[in-house]
């Protein structure tokens, strides 16, 4: 059967994505950003996993007004890098992994969260930078990805409690899949930024802090706490922040199993606007 | 039984909920549109004649025409639909961001390299500073 060996949680910032494409990783304002990857991108070379479930917001480039869907799955055979404006960042396509996903649909859909289905979208720095992050500048992606994506651009987005839940289920439904793969889920997005009106360039250090720690070890409590939280302490965009829970609901500690081993824990300020916040956590 | 909106008292945010994506369609779509090359080049040649095909208000217009970016989200625009506004104009989200705090570019810049704006005093409108 499948399992879900670890989660990675981190920030996907666009600015983040421009840096490595332009040749930029080595200044003094991004060089400690990346270097707080280093230890990922070791980590993942020795993990492989076999597919990602990768746990994004999309930033009006697939999804206009037209169509506003609280939860996607995407299906599909491939995705390409969106342009969003300032044309395609120069990255792989990803490639998915349409049976997995198909099951995990059918299994959440009937574990009562109503996912809509894609089988065609652009992918933009909401999934392509966390990929950039984790495993580098690389010719091919080393595993497939399966994109879910989450609105938290129109208000109200998810709950923090409804995305745990979610979390389970599709922990659920990974670990009844019939082939032997070792699965990782990540939750992207965050940690406090605000890019709209006066408030902007609010920044929380210590709110942050208390997210990464209760993330690690109180995480039925923190997904209880309210949107107005997250949006008074972490600025309107750190909304995004309840993706971070999908991830978190499927760990096995949550599911009746073993603490996780924290691998890896990293905070900086700033990276354009944003507060960067990365965790590793792997399942026992 | 009116809806519960506990964070218009948040200071400096609109929060972009049903009512205002219903108020900003067009405008929003309008932004939309420019993520093609071809309609960045036609909007370029002739801003108001481009905004002019979209049913907007006035207002809305006028607002994009000034690339006043407040007033477009008072009245329904969302940042990540008008990044495509900046992304046409070359302006990155930073640049874009700090036009809407009354700060100089560079102001805004360093305010973020110091750890950026603090929220001691930024939680609630009216709250001393």
């Amino acid at each position: 059967m499948a399992h879900i060996s670890a989660s990675v949680y981190t920030s996907h910032v666009p600015a983040i994505g421009a840096a490595l494409d332009l040749g930029k990783t080595g200044e003094d304002y991004w060089k400690p950003v990346f270097q707080g990857y280093d230890f990922a991108k070791q980590w993942e070379k020795e993990q492989k996993p076999d597919v990602v479930f990768l746990v994004f917001n999309d930033h009006a480039t697939a999804f206009s007004l037209e169509m506003i869907p609280t939860f996607a799955i995407g299906t599909a055979a491939e995705y390409q890098p969106a342009d969003e404006g300032w044309g395609p960042r120069p990255v792989p396509k990803v490639i998915g992994h349409p049976r997995l996903a198909a099951h995990i649909a059918q299994s959440v859909i009937q574990d009562d969260f109503d996912l809509t289905i894609v089988n065609k979208m652009d992918v933009d720095h909401g999934l392509t930078v966390p990929l950039s992050l984790v495993f580098g500048q690389v010719d091919a992606w080393p595993c497939p990805i399966i994109p879910f994506a989450v609105n938290v651009v129109q208000y109200p987005v998810p709950s923090g409690r409804r995305c745990f839940m979610l979390g389970k289920a599709i922990r659920k439904a990974i670990e009844s899949y019939d082939e032997p793969l070792n699965v990782q889920i990540w939750g992207t997005g965050g940690m406090s930024h605000q890019l709209q009106g006066p408030r902007a360039g609010l920044i929380n250090r210590e709110w942050d802090n208390m997210f990464l720690d209760k993330l690690i070890s109180d995480p039925e409590g923190l997904s209880k706490v309210p949107h107005i939280e997250y949006v008074r302490e972490a600025g309107s965009e750190g909304i995004e922040l309840v993706m971070w829970l999908i991830a978190r609901g499927a760990m096995s500690d949550v599911n009746g199993g073993k603490t996780p081993t924290v691998r890896h824990r990293f905070y900086h300020v700033p990276a354009s606007n944003t507060a960067v916040g990365h965790l590793i956590l792997e399942n026992n | 039984m009116s809806l519960d909106k506990p964070y218009t008292d948040v200071p400096g945010t609109t929060i972009f909920d049903a009512d205002m994506s219903r108020m900003g369609y067009h405008l929003n779509q309008f932004c939309m549109s420019l993520m093609k090359a071809e309609n960045r080049a036609r909007f370029k040649a002739n801003e108001r004649a481009y905004l002019d095909e979209w049913p907007m208000t006035e207002e809305q217009k006028q607002a994009v025409l000034d690339r006043d970016l407040n007033r477009c989200i008072a009245l329904g625009g969302n940042i990540y639909f008008l990044a495509k506004i900046g992304a046409t104009d070359g302006k990155s989200f930073q640049q874009m961001a700090g036009s809407m705090t009354g700060m100089s570019e560079e102001q805004y810049r360093d305010m973020m390299v110091k750890g950026g704006r603090s929220i001691e005093g930024n939680r609630y409108t009216g709250e001393k500073k």
